[in-house]
């Protein structure tokens, strides 16, 4: 039996754009495209399992070896430091991870900085490299609001067009990092299905070489 | 039903066996560590959390979560080199985990005068370590001084060695191309890293690139002994195990020269790691050198066998009016024939068996056959 090849996409647009990749790469699976609400397709003959998970979930998926490869977002990746392989940077889905307070906010060095986020793992480690003493209120959505009502001084957090900071009066003051998709395997997949994960990675990089 | 010894024990009587046949003997830790000597290396440590206690004198005490911290405080320096292994448990807070585990770790230390000889032993029974457990494995082999004198040769500046060596840890070469530019490192130099990057097969294929590529960048004592311990795993009926690949680091504070990891197809990370940690005897002001690597085998119940679809072959039920010695011949009947049995006077909820049988006076009766 050929061994089968599994891939955790994000589901959304991104993971169609993903796909597409893939498919080009010579791995398709056209049951994906069918309208129904499967989260796992197989072709057995090119040797590919698909499923689709929560663009958050991809990098679990990929450390606990339950998919051999994935695509996760950068900010995924720092956020929770899984123990995999980055091995491509597909250039999609590119955003900034940013810190960003009410317009006119000063930074008082005298008291401890009050930060709103999701991803604080990234806050903490942006500040530590800055000397900075900060207070992390870890929230899950809705962050803007927090430097409004005063739950925080400034927020960190992913800025794609900026409308939504502008529109709720607050403004980039740093970019931590840029964020953009990365395609991501598994360290011992990639021990015992190497030469199948260099074959995307290779025609997936040159996809990329003839879009630019 | 058949009942097996789980992976973990069977591997860890094996390879046992396997490192008392090469003449290491057993460390055995019977006592505790103060947490001092935990606390002082703390980044030695895979996991951060340490339980301690305080003893019966008022010391800060730690249920230990290394052994070699220990056998190296434990060892005094003294001619020749010391083989020793270990099958303990450890107490650790794994990666996603809410609390502590008691993990049994097995490893074996050689602690002393550290030649090529050694390391290669080192390697052997990493790799055969691995067999013992699979066919289906790989031990990616690296080289911190090699790394360390190539970094040092292409200019990275030191506070920016950390993170590249990172990247070099996640193959990921975009960030690390990126991270070099930003630099000021030479495009060749960076395309030198790349290819170090790409790198990754078995020694026959990879030694003559990486040798090519190396040539004039390091320096050739170490290139040399490098190539002369791969090469004399040649014929050791483990080669075909063995893999360069640079991507395998580890703290450069501690570790230095040969580091590895073993790879089992079936388990998502790797279940062997080890090295040279001479840079550790230096922080512990100690003059010998020292290799060792640890098996990590609570990993192994990944690698279970599908478990029995029954938890006992018979449940032997009985009325309270039968006679003890009766119950006691039925019971041992049935398991002189290699058939297991549960025997009590109720019918068991949740006990998956093959057939039931219930003995009334001395008449036993198939009340239930699930096979």
């Amino acid at each position: 039996m050929k061994t089968m090849l599994n891939v955790a996409l994000p589901k959304g647009r991104l993971g169609e754009k993903v796909y597409a990749m893939f498919e080009k790469a010579g791995f398709p699976c056209p049951s994906i495209k069918e309208n129904n609400r499967k989260l796992i397709f197989e072709n057995e003959e090119c040797g590919v399992r698909y499923f689709w998970v929560k663009p958050s979930d991809v990098a679990i998926y990929v450390e606990r070896g339950a998919a051999d490869i994935g695509v996760a977002g950068k900010d995924i990746l720092l956020e929770y430091e899984p123990d995999i392989y980055e091995l491509l940077d597909l250039d999609l889905g590119k955003c900034r991870m940013c810190v960003a307070a009410m317009s006119g906010w000063r930074d008082d060095t005298r008291r401890t900085l009050r930060v709103a986020t999701k991803f604080s793992n990234i806050a903490q480690n942006y500040y530590c490299s800055k000397g900075r003493d900060i207070d992390i209120i870890h929230l899950n959505g809705s962050i803007e609001i927090a430097p409004i009502l005063g739950l925080s001084d400034v927020i960190v957090d992913i800025v794609e067009t900026g409308t939504t900071l502008k529109e709720n009066d607050l403004l980039v003051y740093d970019t931590i990092v840029p964020i953009s998709a990365r395609l991501i395997a598994n360290k011992a997949s990639y021990k015992f299905k190497g030469s199948e994960i260099d074959s995307i990675v290779t025609s997936i990089s040159s996809q990329l070489e003839e879009g630019k | 039903m058949h009942t097996t010894v789980g992976s973990a024990e069977r591997v860890a009587l094996s390879l046992r066996a396997l490192y008392n046949q090469y003449g290491y003997s057993q460390y055995k830790m019977s006592k505790f560590e103060e947490y001092d000597l935990y606390a002082r290396n703390k980044d030695f440590l895979i996991s951060d959390g340490v339980i301690t206690f305080t003893d019966l004198s008022g010391k800060l005490m730690a249920l230990k979560p290394d052994v070699t911290l220990s056998i190296v405080k434990n060892s005094k320096d003294c001619a020749g080199v010391r083989k020793l292994y270990y099958n303990e448990n450890v107490y650790r807070v794994t990666k996603g985990a809410h609390g502590y585990r008691e993990i049994m770790q097995v490893g074996l230390e050689a602690i002393g005068d550290v030649d090529a000889y050694t390391i290669c032993e080192v390697l052997l029974l990493a790799a055969k370590s691995l067999r013992a457990i699979s066919d289906a494995a790989v031990l990616d082999i690296s080289h911190l001084g090699l790394l360390s004198e190539l970094m040092a040769f292409i200019g990275v500046p030191d506070d920016k060695e950390a993170q590249l060596v990172k990247f070099i840890s996640e193959k990921n070469a975009h960030e690390m191309t990126d991270l070099c530019r930003g630099c000021g490192i030479s495009e060749e130099n960076i395309s030198l890293l790349r290819s170090l990057f790409a790198m990754n097969g078995a020694p026959k294929c990879v030694l003559p690139e990486l040798k090519a590529l190396l040539s004039g960048k390091v320096s050739d004592a170490a290139l040399a002994q490098f190539e002369a311990v791969i090469c004399a795993l040649e014929g050791s009926g483990v080669e075909d195990l063995l893999r360069i690949d640079f991507s395998v680091v580890d703290d450069m504070h501690y570790y230095n020269g040969f580091v590895f990891k073993g790879f089992i197809n079936g388990l998502p990370g790797s279940l062997l790691s080890g090295g040279q940690y001479d840079n550790l005897m230096d922080k512990m002001k100690r003059s010998d050198r020292a290799i060792g690597f640890a098996v990590y085998t609570d990993l192994l119940e990944r690698l279970e066998q599908p478990a029995d679809p029954y938890d006992v072959d018979t449940v032997l039920l009985y009325d309270a009016g039968c006679s003890l010695s009766d119950i006691r011949r039925q019971a041992q009947s049935l398991t002189a024939q290699g058939i297991s049995v549960l025997v009590q006077q109720t019918r068991p909820e949740n006990i998956r068996f093959r057939q039931l049988l219930k003995l009334s006076g001395n008449e036993v009766k198939l009340l239930e056959n699930n096979a």
